[in-house]
Parts: structure tokens; C-alpha cells; sequence
């Protein structure tokens, strides 16, 4: 069950018509790419995924689950928005509400486990192996923990284990954490005993339907078998504009998010574009290019989604640009992200040197910027919705 | 309308039997990720073609790969969709000529419920528009409508060739198989269009006369009795007849208002088999110009005036001029290759250097190491 309704305002701009699980990511993937591959990876071939924040791209873009080879005969993806009931009708509340919600759906597959996985990570990970690890400690629950830096702790949920990595305890972002194992979202449940703590949950008035907040606490205080298990490799939220980029960017140097292995790829939806073109006279480093792209100009340090066209004296440095947009002649974009088909005029200077100051700029889909206009470090801008 | 197409897949194989060793002519490599047939198929799925019957004869396992289901074409259909039609073997002997391949499948064709039958080699690339094919056919009213081209290059023509003599409504009064062709003639791309109960009657007559050709059997013996008319198709062509054709209209793909004419059409996208590739990722040392890239590479080294294949591999130090990179080349450290060919997977790793002319490309063999 892979939740996918997150409004993701952090990420301004680039979620004003978006679900955050649909933003582009990578050149050519969108972040939900990567846990539907890591499913079709891991055997998994059964997956509902919860919209409920401008589902329209998000929906388009799952389609019948075609391109992650997750268009079956039994079971396959289906998107699960909210819907009209007989007794009741509403919007997913929390993310343990929306997964109740979806009790009818799990039980039409009668699974004996349930994978909860949220669309906002990016990660590689083999989720059969957390199920075996699951199984081997005959666990009822499972949390899937990344070991980080004690001075970031706490800035997650923290989970605190003995020595069999069974878990006795979990604080949410502890101003002083006891260990640096952090809950990375991902969850296995016994099926049964997941629908009765979603059941129970539903009937407290007074919780907040979250998984975090009330189903783990809960089931921690009912003395369940609760294990960690410990995921090693790379892992990030891509919540805030900040990591988005941060992790666009780690596709260019951490080997541990190596998109490249064919035994583990990551699908993704494929423009029908030719393969990019580069003119005499560009020039390109350390950067990610995809097909349909005309550079003429200069990228460094920068990923580039299909279809992007880079003028002649254009300089692209750390930047991330989404799909179909143009920059003109001589205009220099410094650490910012741009989204999709947003034209920027000549001369035009968006954001400033990484170096100088590490604020990024954002620039909202379907925006012109102005010839010379200048979007200054740390500036959003995006279209304003006529009435 | 509905319209059955017809690919033959096997026809022309001879003109670059380096590279249709492996493989059907239909499947060769072109352009960083397309395979011949992709042209002939986008376009009729772009003309509303809904029903595609691919004619194979030999070494077609690498076709069937290609096209899969027809998913990737929007063909993976109920109703019709993509058929790969494997050879009909009669008497122990396989088909040797077009009008053979058509009789081996007239139940195939007998079967379908389409009006009009539209067939087509795969030497070639192009964006042709078939509706206005079509539409021009129904216009004049004719029985059957040949695809044509203005000769620009006598040396670019695959021979012996079928040149038309038209008249001023562009009805097709003569044709000729020439062993020689001159600039300004018109001929024949293997393009037609007709109804389909004609072609089914062709046939039989053709069965029972124990015709052969269908250029000299068909076509040049009823211009008489059917409205043959011609159809002039003037946007790009790229030809190929030879293996340095096959590397010039490649290179032919470095050119904008090829790439434009080809690829930026308005609701005419070409469609091609899906890899999955990562996107190409250039090193810090990458350097690269008039060149074509495409997705799946790494790239270290340097690039120039060449065609590069997904998932090819160039190392630092590298020096790459005037060559096509087929998928998952790789090419190791320090090396210099200049109009060379490479074939699938070929690794490139202690000859320092690789030289051939624009005439004489060097050609390194599938799965080749060097």
C-alpha cells in the first residue's frame, strides 16, 4: 500500500498542481519510480496506491502500471482515492485512516502480509528481504530503520531496540534520541492484526489516525512483536526543495543510488522523443541528460529532463530542469530547479553561484521569465492562477 | 477507413549484409535507438492503422524481440494489433519474392475486414503522412497508388530500381526496372496502397498464372487496365542501399531539419521499443559536439560528429570522430575511433586505434572484441 495522497507543500511551487509522489526526479523519473520498481523488484505484484492531493498527472502517469510491469490479470497497481460510502464519506484523514479505508481492497487479495510504503523516498531497496527478516524473528510488525548521524536524530522517528533489533521503544524526533536507528516509513504487518489495530484505531476518538503517532505507540504498548530492520544504502526524503535537489544531485556522485544496475532498474513512463542532441560548441559535465534535449549552450553539475532546450551561451550550473523547457541565449541559471515547459527569455540570471549563497531558486511550471529578468537566490516564483 | 498494413521485413536484407548477419533488415540499428521498422510502423499507427501484419522470412528472433506485443505502437490489441507473420513453408521451399511473401499469407489477409491494404518496405526512414496518401488516392480515384521520390543522387539508389514515367494527373503510364538511375527520375520507395478485395483478386489471377514479381507481373502489366497513379513523397528519405548508405543517413540524423522533419511533427511522434535506460550521464572530463546521444551512456571521453547507441560506454581519453556506437559498445581508455561502425555489445579494448574512410566505414562485428 503505497501512500501517494501527500499534498508535499514544502515543495511549493513544484506541487501546486502535483502530487509530491509525481514531481520529476532524476532526469527522467518521477519519484514514485522508485518504490513502484523496488514492488516489481522485490516480487511484488499487488500494489494500491492512495491519492487524494491533485491526483490528475499522478493518475495519468500510473495508468494501468504498464510501464513497471504491474498490469495483471490478478492484482497488478490500482489507484485508491477516497470515496462515497453507505455510512460514511471522507477524505483520507491520516495516513492510518486511508489505509483503513482500503480494508475492502487488502481483503479482496486475502494477503497474509501488508507493505506499507509512503511515494516521497528515494530509495533502492529489496523489500523481500525485509519480509524474510520479518518472518525469521516470527514478527508481527517490522519497521525498516537507517542508521543516521546521532547529531540528525533528531529530526526523525527514532526506534529504540536490544540487541535482536526487537524494538521497545520509538519517540518521535526525541529532542535527546537514545539511538540513531531512524524509521524510514516503510512497514510490514501481519494482515490480520493490521486490519484490528486500523479497526480499534478508527474508534478512538481521540487519535490522530497516523501510523507514527497512534498505530505504532499502540501496538509497542500491547507488547507486539516489533522488529527493526536495518536498511543499509541510500535513503531520502525528498520533502523540502532542499533535499529534493540534494538527492538530484547525489545521482551524480553517490554510488549507492546507482540507477545504472540493470538487476535493479527503475522504470519509468517514456517520452516517444529522438535521443538528445549536442552542438558544436556545448558544454557538458559531470551532468545527466535525457532524450529529446538540444543543448547548445553550457551544463555543469545539472540534470536535465526530456525535452529541454539550452541556447546558445546559456549556462546551466547545479540546477535541476524539468521537461519541455527552453532557456534562451545567454541566460544563467544558478542552483535552482525549473520546472516543466516554463520558457526562460534571453539574458535572463536565475539564482546565484552555489557558492556564494546556498538558497535555491524555484521557478513554477509554465512560467516565462522575462528577457534580463533576474530571479534573485532563495526566490520562488510561480504562474498565478487567474480566477 | 480501415487500412491493413503490411510490412515486409526480409526485403533489401542484401543491401547491408554486415549488419542484417544477425538479424532482418527491418531490425536494423538507426538513428541512438530505433530499429527500421520503428518509421514504417509509427507512421501507419499515426495514419490510424490499427491492424499490422509484419512479413518475415529469415533471422527474424531479433524483430520479435523488437516489437514485442506492439505495445510500444499502441498495437497490442483485441481487434487487430501487430501480427508477426512467420514464413509459409510449401513444399520445403520458403518464398523468394515479394508477390510469393503476399500469396504465402493471403489467408491473413483474407481474414482481415479492412478496406484498403497498405504495403511497405523497410530499407528507408521517413515521416510520411499516409492519410494524406489515402486522401489522395480516393481523389484521383485511382486502383492502386505508388509512393515515389524525385532521384537527387544516382549513387543513392538501391538497384536495379523501379522508375515510374507518369503523365501530367501523375497517372503511372510506364515503369521500368533500370540498372542505373539518373537525378530527376522517379522512383518507386515500395510503398502502395490499394483496396483489398484488388489485392486479393491479384493474387489469385497471380496464383493461377504462376506469377512471380510483383513489380513486372502486377504492377507493369495492368497499367492499362487499373488507375495506377503515383504519389510523391518529398520530405526527407533516407536511403539505404549499402553500408555507407546506412552510415550516411545515420549521419544524415546530425542534421536539424533532418531531425525536425523526421521527429517533430505534430501528433507524427516515432515510436520505439522501451529499454529502460537511465538517463546519459557526461564526466567531468566529457566532451562532445554534433553528436546524437542517446539514453543508458556514460560518457568520459570525447565526442564528436557521431551516433551513439543506449547503454554505450566511453572511457576517459577516448577520441570518437565521425562514428555510430550501436548498444552497450564499450569503449575503454585512451582510445581513437574514426568512422567506424560498432555492432551490439562490441568492446573496444586493446586495438588503440580505428580508422576507416567516409567511403569505407570500418564495420566491428556483433558481440566483437578488439
Amino acid at each position: 500500500m503505497l501512500l501517494a495522497g501527500g499534498q508535499g507543500s514544502r515543495l511549493y511551487a513544484l506541487t501546486s498542481k502535483i502530487a509530491k509522489p509525481a514531481v520529476r526526479f532524476g532526469a527522467k523519473y518521477r519519484i514514485i519510480d522508485f518504490p513502484l520498481s523496488n514492488c516489481i523488484n522485490s516480487n511484488i505484484d499487488t500494489v494500491g496506491v492512495l491519492t487524494q492531493y491533485q491526483p490528475l498527472i499522478l493518475n495519468e502517469y500510473i495508468g494501468n502500471g504498464q510501464p513497471w510491469d504491474l498490469d495483471r490479470t490478478f492484482g497488478g497497481v490500482h489507484i485508491l482515492p477516497p470515496y462515497q460510502g453507505k455510512k460514511r464519506t471522507d477524505w483520507y484523514k491520516g495516513t492510518a485512516n486511508a489505509i483503513y479505508q482500503n480494508i475492502d481492497f487488502m481483503k479482496r487479495y486475502n494477503p497474509e502480509y501488508v507493505l506499507i510504503l509512503s511515494g516521497d523516498h528515494i530509495y533502492k531497496m529489496d523489500y523481500s528481504k525485509m519480509l524474510a527478516f520479518h518472518k525469521s524473528n516470527n514478527a508481527e510488525a517490522t519497521i525498516a530503520v537507517l542508521d543516521v548521524p546521532l547529531e540528525e536524530a533528531s529530526r526523525f522517528g527514532i526506534m529504540n531496540t536490544d540487541a535482536d533489533y526487537r524494538i521497545n521503544d520509538f519517540e518521535e524526533k526525541p529532542a535527546k534520541p537514545k539511538s540513531t536507528k531512524a524509521s524510514m516509513g516503510i512497514y510490514i504487518f501481519n494482515a490480520e492484526l493490521l486490519y484490528k489495530y486500523l479497526e480499534d484505531d478508527e474508534n478512538d476518538p481521540n487519535s490522530k489516525n497516523d501510523f507514527g503517532k497512534n498505530i505504532i505507540p499502540k501496538m509497542l504498548n500491547d507488547g507486539r512483536r516489533m522488529f527493526a530492520y536495518p536498511f543499509k544504502g541510500y535513503w531520502k526524503d525528498v520533502g523540502t526543495i532542499d533535499s529534493l535537489l540534494e538527492a538530484n544531485m547525489d545521482l551524480l556522485k553517490d554510488e549507492n543510488l546507482d540507477i545504472f544496475n540493470k538487476n535493479w532498474k527503475i522504470y519509468s513512463r517514456n517520452d516517444p522523443f529522438p535521443p538528445q542532441f549536442i552542438c558544436d560548441g556545448a558544454k557538458l559535465g559531470n551532468s545527466m541528460v535525457t532524450v529529446g534535449c538540444y543543448i547548445e549552450g553550457e551544463v555543469v553539475n545539472s540534470l536535465l529532463a526530456s525535452n529541454v532546450k539550452v541556447e546558445k551561451g546559456a549556462v546551466i550550473r547545479d540546477s535541476v530542469i524539468f521537461e519541455n523547457t527552453i532557456i534562451k541565449k545567454g541566460s544563467v541559471i544558478n542552483h535552482s530547479i525549473i520546472a516543466n515547459d516554463v520558457v526562460v527569455e534571453e539574458n535572463a540570471c536565475i539564482g546565484s553561484k552555489k557558492e556564494e549563497d546556498n538558497k535555491i531558486s524555484v521557478v513554477g511550471e509554465g512560467m516565462v521569465v522575462k528577457k534580463n529578468q533576474v530571479i534573485a537566490s532563495g526566490e520562488i516564483v510561480e504562474k498565478v492562477e487567474e480566477e | 477507413m480501415s487500412i491493413l498494413g503490411l510490412i515486409f521485413s526480409n526485403i533489401h536484407n542484401r543491401e547491408i549484409f554486415e549488419v542484417t548477419k544477425y538479424r532482418t533488415i527491418a531490425s536494423a540499428p538507426i538513428g541512438g535507438r530505433y530499429r527500421l521498422i520503428d518509421f514504417p510502423l509509427s507512421n501507419m499507427v499515426n495514419a490510424g492503422v490499427t491492424q499490422v501484419g509484419v512479413i518475415t522470412k529469415n533471422n527474424y528472433q531479433s524483430l520479435m524481440d523488437h516489437v514485442g506485443s506492439g505495445k510500444e505502437w499502441d498495437l497490442a490489441r483485441k481487434n487487430g494489433g501487430l501480427v508477426i507473420l512467420p514464413p509459409y513453408v510449401l513444399n520445403d521451399e520458403v518464398y523468394n519474392t515479394r508477390l510469393e511473401a503476399i500469396k504465402s499469407i493471403s489467408s491473413f489477409i483474407n481474414h482481415s475486414k479492412a478496406e484498403y491494404v497498405l504495403m511497405t518496405d523497410c530499407y528507408h526512414i521517413c515521416n510520411i503522412d499516409y492519410s494524406d496518401l489515402l486522401k489522395k488516392h480516393l481523389q484521383k480515384d485511382a486502383d492502386i497508388t505508388c509512393v515515389y521520390r524525385k532521384c537527387q543522387d544516382k549513387n543513392e539508389s538501391n538497384l536495379p530500381a523501379n522508375a515510374f514515367v507518369l503523365d501530367e494527373n501523375e497517372r503511372v503510364v510506364e515503369m521500368n526496372l533500370v540498372d542505373e538511375v539518373k537525378v530527376g527520375w522517379n522512383l518507386s520507395v515500395d510503398i502502395w496502397i490499394m483496396k483489398r478485395d484488388l489485392l486479393q483478386t491479384l493474387i489469385m489471377e497471380s496464383i493461377n498464372t504462376n506469377y512471380h514479381s510483383f513489380n513486372r507481373d502486377i504492377l507493369s502489366k495492368n497499367l492499362k487496365n487499373l488507375k495506377v497513379f503515383g504519389y510523391k513523397f518529398d520530405g526527407y528519405f533516407g536511403n539505404i542501399c549499402n553500408l555507407k548508405s546506412y552510415f550516411d543517413v545515420n549521419m544524415d540524423l546530425l542534421n536539424n531539419d533532418v531531425r525536425n522533419e523526421l521527429f517533430n511533427i505534430p501528433n507524427r511522434s516515432i515510436y520505439t521499443k522501451i529499454r529502460d535506460s537511465a538517463p546519459t550521464i557526461y564526466g567531468e572530463d566529457a566532451k562532445v559536439s554534433n553528436s546524437l546521444i542517446a539514453d543508458g551512456c556514460v560518457i568520459e571521453g570525447s565526442v564528436s560528429n557521431s551516433i551513439i547507441f543506449r547503454g554505450t560506454k566511453i572511457k576517459k581519453g577516448c577520441v570518437i570522430e565521425n562514428s555510430i556506437l550501436m548498444q552497450d559498445t564499450v569503449v575503454y581508455e585512451n582510445i581513437h575511433l574514426q568512422n567506424v561502425i560498432t555492432d551490439k555489445n562490441v568492446q573496444i579494448k586493446t586495438k588503440k586505434e580505428l580508422c576507416g574512410s567516409e567511403e569505407y566505414p570500418v564495420y566491428v562485428k556483433k558481440n566483437g572484441v578488439l
